[in-house]
């Protein structure tokens, strides 16, 4: 039941994704690539992971999509006009596959990690919540990390607001 | 269980490699380097699923910080673009060429 359920969802997001490189019109694009991101909010709810499945709807979904569909219309880009020369699409699909084929002989070569060794289980996450879980996690362990992304998100947003004004 | 979120992960990630390199709207090309990321993002967290640790799942958020303030930036240097060229095609960027 599971793997028919991963199967559809999965294929779903192969045929979105490749409609997000395969549309002239950005717009589709970008709704291709919204379907995406939902198909892997699923896969996020499928391995025990409700809030980073809610995030992938809220952050990427909602805010990002917006801001990319938000440009779009904003620019008014007429549809492309032809694609790359044949021989940079003949390079380019060789580089993709290769990159691919390295991933997937990586992946068949290793032998797999033993599963289970750490204390997180679905039952855990059940009886304490997947959120608070995070929220330990990130506030103890990784506290100067998250205090550096605040200073990043800082420099994104002046360099937002420097790149926006009428003369640069 | 593990390998099928894995390859399913790298195809994703070799189709969002392929529409960097075969599409001119810089737009596109944005937003399947979006598409990498989260393909990335998806290891991360079969992984941490995999082994029973948290740890991954604090690093998809890192990421997920990491592109919403690329989206922010790569946005607004369009815009400045689109402003002195009228054109988003990545074969006009070509400002700093001698």
């Amino acid at each position: 039941m599971e793997t028919l359920f991963f199967t559809i969802v999965a294929a779903v997001a192969v045929l979105s994704s490749i409609l997000v490189i395969t549309c002239k019109n950005p717009i589709n694009s970008a709704l291709s690539l919204v379907m995406t991101f939902f198909c892997l909010a699923t896969f996020y709810v499928m391995l025990d992971a409700p809030f980073m499945a809610a995030i992938q709807v809220i952050v990427y979904a909602g805010a990002i999509m917006v801001l990319i569909v938000f440009v779009i219309m904003l620019l008014n880009i007429r549809s492309e006009t032809g694609k790359r020369t044949n021989h940079a699409v003949a390079v380019s699909s060789i580089l993709a596959f290769f990159v691919l084929f390295e991933a997937c002989y990586f992946l068949f070569r290793s032998t797999p990690a033993k599963e289970g060794m750490g204390p997180l289980t679905s039952n855990v996450i059940e009886k304490i919540g997947h959120t608070e879980l995070i929220g330990k996690a990130m506030y103890s362990e990784f506290l100067l990390p998250f205090e550096i992304t605040s200073l990043l998100l800082l420099v994104a947003i002046i360099g937002a607001v420097i790149l926006s004004k009428k003369k640069i | 269980m593990l390998e099928k979120y894995l390859i399913l992960s790298a195809i994703l990630f070799s189709i969002g490699t392929l529409g960097v390199l075969i599409r001119r709207n810089a737009i596109v090309i944005f937003m399947c380097v979006e598409m990498m990321l989260n393909a990335v993002n998806l290891t991360f967290i079969a992984l941490s699923k995999h082994l029973g640790n948290i740890d991954g799942q604090v690093f998809v958020f890192f990421v997920m910080t990491v592109a919403a303030a690329e989206a922010a930036v790569g946005l607004a240097l369009m815009i400045a673009f689109f402003k002195n060229r009228e054109s988003i095609d990545v074969e006009d960027i070509n400002v700093m060429k001698l």
